[in-house]
């Protein structure tokens, strides 16, 4: 199994504003770190930057990894490859007509702009019904004339989507392969190959999102190996996807949709491999940027994947991918006092541009950051820098907006602002980890992006989640993602059987030809690997339900009385409801066989040579600091300065390169050998 | 001591966070897909004393926005005055009386009593559409009936569970009662599991916060929500504003029904008088009081989403006039199409009546229609009876932000529909279309977004259609000088004859065969402003889109598009002809 060593490996990450950089020697445990600014125009430039700058010898580089937001952009900014769509005749609406929604539960306003503009969309007669049977054939010269009349009309991408073809895929197979006749290119994408299940909208968007991105994904893949070969770099360069796992960039494009997650992906595959290290393996994972929050389910070191993810209104990709729920806050969300006299933080952001005041880049609004400013837990000395802004400019606003309005102090105001949007997050962080049936007080917070440490303990006693885990680095996470990840194919086949039918062994044979297909994939690729691991399980509900709530396997060759039991023990857990006689029914088969990469030492993240004797040798100075009940005198350390074992009581600073960790009164940090950060919270309600 | 503002927000988001969490757990374990897909259902937490709504779910089905304070409202009285027994802990009371607080027969609510030591402290209250409560048709939207008890089951406030456990009585009662009763015990406990969670999370919050300092919290933010509702009220010309809106017809008489409406401002309050709409009818399209009440503050919720739902935004909003009216119907006035029907109606009356004066807020008439086509048979391939639903969108209206939504879902509902493979999934039928209807938007400087056009044919076996739908007689209205949107248009081909039902949108047991086919058009929605006045460049475009044809963007919208593929804006001859019409 195990193939020869690659030797060094960079991970590299293409964030919204930052490139980030791992580089990492298994053999010596030697680690260059870069952050440059991303470069939006052609993301190429950013990652060569970034290589530039941590030095890397192109020539001696193992292996390249890449998260890229290149298609991720392409979908939310509707910046995507001119597309076409060919479609069952009376169909041709199912793209723009959705699933009749809006986008707001109040408020009677809303738009929706297709994937796949109206007149691109053409109709051929051609229909399959539910069993795959055919009740009217494909008429093949309108294919062709379809295909032309896309080509003419400027299309690169071309997407064929019939009803039903989940069922019975002749018609899309024959089509595609009319296509392929005359196509000037290989970007041709049938409906029930990115997608084989029923729900047409759902099938038809993901298919028109892998299509519209195929073109731009490749034109950039292209230019990004073309420069590292440039460069001397001889090896694969392996993409993220989605689902946490990565691909040859020579077969990425073909299934271009699970690229569009990838970013937030990354970065909770990264917290599973350092919960696991640090011995925590359910985690529930905080990223806080600049407009939003991240959250995601950990459970026994495997993140929670779905397969119904929606990216924005009415745009659902349904691909496993790891399960990033956003949250609307930020350390730019704005607060404000409403017409009821209230205070608010968020939904509306500063964003990264204008950003914060702080940012001295022209924001005017009161935001997260500017609170933490005013309360000491970020450094005002290094105000200085940006834009000609200090900390009297910060609190003019907030006398203005804030604590005026409310009858209270400029200190007071800030205050609030924290506990609000602390407990806003909070709330939204809880509704994330029930949705995904999980009860947070039995995880640990795993806590990164640059504002994340910042919130995690206060979020974390708010939450009643007893241990806050803050990597080493945790600005770069996601590019460490890159370099943890493992090679990982999904598979889902449903079945809609109920188990009161189901053949003995039906199930197992499932099982082993999704395992052997998996394994067949990963012996394609050119990594070296530590072994294979294979997650299986079933998604089931009771007869009548539309939900379904998936049942973990130990082993793939299950009987009936077992699923059903799993099926009622896991269904009591979720909703404490019992229900006795109701046959339950499988419905997905669900096999993800991993390619482990080797195993790496993490804890030269933080340069040992850096590290003090004693917790005074990292401590950098002190200043005064708002917790939830009054000033404290803080100290405030250097975290690579840290022992690696030191052992504190709050209040405390912890400072690094690109975030800064606060540890409360009452609660208490310590070092792990890895160089991770442990907070106990003190006094969880 | 008064609170300070910023623990009152911290409450605030707490008691968000109980209901949200309420209905998240409800739609989660809910059988019923009209629960669990549709979030057709609401949880929330209701004053002791009066019943009063504290907070509510943010996610709960709108039209349930008013109607949960009412109903528990009325089970306090019941309880005051002998009629319904005792609270105790652990009980809950099952009520889906459409008289005392409700809608229909088929919104089931639940209300549990919530103590803090041995004090009834409030009440924990949800509602959840059941698929079926019994009556003559499956699913209780029966278009002629004449009598409640023709629509199914009513229950009065009784205890389900007393102390804890399920009264097995009750509920063997319930279930010789309605269809498909073997799968509701799942939504019972779900349910029931809801409203236990709910009573969990709300001890933590109190045990965190202190009671009085809760209870204090809730007085001031009620008090709150209501200067913030006023201070709304208040940027709104005294009026009268007025306006009208009409149903089709109650399913059995077929005349037109009006909503008669007049708004006005009284110094910061805002009554909304009904006095003049149409007499209570023969058939289901009847209301009761609370789904109107409800109604008028759902639209007001559209129009002003920032105020929180509470008892307190609700204060300023009068409603007078709709004693002896369909809007308030008595005992046994048949009332199945009040929460899916009247209500958006009389929603659209709101938003007629308030449009000219609040221009960016409120949007020209939406489609207003649930939409609701049943199709009940027998499909011989799997010797089963079979019940089909398809309920179906239409556009939204023109506003001062742009166009109207296409294929949005009822003012009312925040719900999806089936996809087309599912429903061909589950029964014997093929659609032959299911595409945008186009022509339909309104026009206006804003168009109304565009229905939806559907054909579907029954393969096999026998079965019978029926209707319960709206806006077919007139459209969505326009407004500020903008069209209507396309009325709705149901067709029936039979035997390869079309036939369109005697009261448009309403019909009952239509009988059809195998090859027989229905199609449907759904409503546009309204126009926004003068058509004349739209960007050329946006009609065309609409053009190119298929959306309208060249004679509607010359007829609706007077402009002249130059001949050719291209279809570019013939800039003088539209000038000629857009003055020459001024």
């Amino acid at each position: 199994m195990t193939k020869m060593a690659s030797g060094l490996v960079a991970g590299i990450d293409v964030g919204g504003t930052f490139t980030d950089l791992v580089q990492f020697d298994p053999a010596s445990g030697a680690v260059r770190l870069a952050k440059v600014p991303t470069t939006w125009e052609n993301q190429a430039y950013g990652v060569m930057d970034a290589l530039r700058s941590a030095g890397s010898d192109l020539e001696a580089l193992g292996l390249v990894v890449h998260g890229t937001t290149t298609t991720t952009n392409a979908v939310l900014e509707r910046k995507l490859s001119r597309t076409g769509l060919i479609t069952t005749a009376g169909f041709r609406d199912i793209l723009e007509l959705g699933r009749r929604t809006r986008p707001q539960p109040y408020g009677m306003f809303g738009e929706f702009s297709p994937i796949i503009p109206r007149d691109l969309r053409l109709e051929v007669s051609e229909r399959v019904d539910a069993a795959g049977t055919v009740v009217t054939s494909l008429d093949e010269s309108a294919v062709v004339a379809a295909g032309r009349r896309l080509l003419d009309a400027g299309c690169e991408a071309v997407v064929v989507h019939f009803l039903h073809a989940y069922a019975n895929p002749a018609h899309e197979l024959r089509a595609a392969e009319l296509l392929t006749g005359f196509w000037p290119n290989d970007h041709i994408t049938t409906g029930h190959a990115i997608l084989s299940e029923s729900r047409e909208f759902e099938r038809g968007v993901t298919a028109a999102v892998n299509a519209a991105v195929q073109p731009i994904l490749a034109r950039y893949l292209r230019r990004l190996t073309g420069e590292l070969a440039e460069g001397g770099y001889r090896g694969d360069v392996l993409v993220m996807n989605g689902n946490g796992g990565m691909v040859s960039s020579r077969l990425v494009t073909s299934e271009a949709a699970k690229t569009v997650m990838s970013g937030p992906a990354s970065g909770v595959m990264a917290a599973a491999y350092t919960g696991r290290a640090a011995g925590l393996d359910d985690l529930i994972t905080y990223d806080m940027g600049g407009t939003s929050t991240d959250v995601a389910l950990v459970r026994g070191a495997e993140p929670a994947v779905s397969s119904e993810i929606e990216i924005e209104y009415a745009m659902p990709i349904h691909v496993p991918m790891v399960d990033v729920r956003t949250v609307g806050a930020g350390g730019g969300s704005i607060a404000r006092v409403n017409d009821a006299g209230l205070l608010e933080v968020g939904p509306q952001s500063a964003g990264a541009d204008p950003g914060p005041i702080c940012y001295g880049r022209g924001g005017t609004d009161p935001t997260i950051s500017d609170a933490n400013l005013l309360l000491g837990r970020l450094d005002p000395g290094k105000l200085a820098v940006r834009g000609g802004v200090d900390l009297a400019d910060v609190e003019r606003v907030f006398e203005e907006r804030l604590a005026g309005p409310l009858g209270v102090s400029v200190g007071e105001a800030a205050q609030a602002v924290i506990r609000l949007a602390d407990t806003t997050m909070a709330g939204a962080i809880r509704m994330v980890s029930l949705s995904l049936g999980a009860d947070p007080r039995d995880f640990a917070l795993f806590a990164f992006g640059g504002a994340g440490p910042l919130h995690a303990a206060a979020l974390a006693r708010e939450l009643g989640v007893p241990r806050v885990l803050v990597p080493a680095r945790p600005g770069i996470t996601n590019a460490l993602g890159c370099v943890v990840a493992d090679l990982r194919h999904d598979f889902v086949r449903t079945v809609t059987t109920p188990l009161a039918a189901l053949e003995s062994g039906a199930l197992a044979r499932v099982f082993a030809r999704q395992t052997a297909e998996g394994e067949r994939m990963i012996a394609a690729e050119t990594v070296g690997l530590a072994g294979l691991r294979h997650l299986y399980s079933v998604d089931m509900q009771y007869a009548g339900q539309t939900h379904l709530l998936r049942v973990e396997l130990e082993r793939p060759d299950v009987d009936a009385a077992t699923l059903q039991s799993l099926f009622e023990a896991a269904y009591w857990k979720r909703f404490r409801v019992a229900l006795d006689g109701i046959g339950a029914i499988v419905v997905n088969v669900n096999t993800s066989v991993i390619g482990a990469r080797p195993p790496l030492d993490l804890s030269t993240l933080i340069d040992p040579a850096g590290r003090g004797a004693s917790l005074d040798a990292a401590l950098t100075g002190r200043r005064r600091v708002r917790f939830g009940d009054g000033w404290y005198d803080t100290p405030v350390y250097w975290r690579d300065h840290l022992p690696l074992d030191f052992d504190l009581h709050g209040p405390a600073i912890i400072e690094q390169m690109d975030t800064t960790l606060l540890v409360p009164p009452r609660d208490r940090a310590e070092g792990t050998p890895q160089g991770d950060i442990i907070v106990h919270v003190g006094d969880a309600p | 001591m008064s609170l300070d503002p910023i623990t009152l927000s911290v409450i605030q988001a707490g008691l968000a966070q109980v209901c949200d969490e309420m209905d998240l757990s409800f739609s989660r374990a809910a059988f019923s897909p009209v629960i669990a897909e549709a979030n057709d259902r609401s949880d929330g937490i209701y004053d002791a004393a009066d019943g009063a709504l504290i907070a509510q779910g943010a996610g709960g089905l709108p039209v349930f926005v008013g109607t949960m304070q009412y109903s528990t409202r009325a089970l306090i009285g019941m309880i005051a005055a002998g009629r319904a027994g005792p609270p105790e802990p652990g009980d809950i009371y099952i009520v889906n009386d459409p008289y005392l607080g409700g809608t229909h027969l088929m919104d089931v609510r639940f209300a549990r009593p919530f103590y803090r030591g041995d004090r009834l402290w409030c009440w924990l209250s949800n509602t959840g559409h059941w698929p079926d409560t019994g009556g003559a048709v499956p699913g209780g939207f029966s278009a002629s009936a004449t009598a409640v008890e023709q629509e199914g089951l009513r229950l009065p406030p009784v205890k389900l569970f007393k102390r804890g456990e399920m009264d097995a009585e009750i509920y063997a009662i319930i279930c010789s009662n309605i269809r498909v009763a073997d799968q509701r015990i799942g939504d019972v406990k779900a349910q029931a599991a809801a409203l236990e969670m709910g009573a969990a999370r709300l001890d933590a919050l109190l045990d965190r916060y202190g009671d009085d300092t809760v209870t204090e919290a809730i007085g001031e933010l009620r008090r709150r929500a209501a200067a913030q509702m006023r201070s709304f009220i208040a940027r709104i010309p005294e009026g009268p504003h007025r306006a009208s809106a009409w149903i089709d017809s109650d399913g059995v008489v077929n005349e037109p029904l009006e909503i008669r409406l007049s708004v006005s401002r009284a110094g910061e309050d805002l009554e909304f008088d009904f006095t003049g709409s149409s007499p209570p009818c023969a058939g289901p399209m009847n209301s009761v009081r609370a789904t109107t009440l409800s109604s008028v503050y759902l639209a007001m919720r559209h129009i002003f989403p920032e105020v929180p739902i509470s008892a307190g935004a609700f204060e300023p909003l009068g409603v007078t006039g709709i004693e002896g009216t369909f809007l308030d119907a008595q005992y046994p006035r048949p009332v199945s199409g009040c929460a899916a029907e009247v209500s958006q109606r009389i929603a659209e009356a709101v938003f007629v009546a308030l449009v000219e004066a609040l221009p960016d807020r409120v949007t020209a008439a939406p489609a207003g229609t649930s939409g609701n086509f049943a199709l009940g048979g027998h499909d011989p391939e799997r010797t089963r009876d079979f019940v089909m639903y398809q309920l179906s969108g239409g556009g939204y209206g023109g506003n001062a932000g742009g166009d109207g939504l296409s294929n949005g879902c009822s003012t009312i509902g925040i719900s999806k529909a089936p996809p087309v493979e599912i429903m061909e999934q589950a029964f014997p039928v093929l659609y032959h279309r299911y595409a945008l209807r186009e022509g339909s938007g309104g026009a206006g400087r804003y168009r109304g977004g565009f229905g939806l056009e559907y054909e579907v044919e029954l393969r096999r076996g026998h079965a019978l259609a029926s209707f319960v739908m709206d806006h077919g007689r007139t459209g969505p209205q326009g407004v500020l000088g903008g069209a209507d949107g396309a009325v709705n248009e149901v067709t029936v081909i039979r035997g390869g004859a079309p036939y369109t039902p005697a009261h448009l949108s309403k019909e009952q047991d239509i009988p059809i065969a195998p090859g027989d086919r229905v199609r449907v058009a759904t409503p546009g929605g309204g126009g926004y402003g003068n058509p004349f006045a739209r960007d050329p460049e946006l009609v065309a475009r609409d053009v190119r889109l298929g959306r309208y044809g060249t004679d509607e963007a010359r007829a609706l919208f007077r402009v002249v598009l130059q001949p050719g593929a291209e279809q570019e804006v013939d800039r003088a001859a539209t000038e000629a002809l857009r003055d020459g019409e001024a």
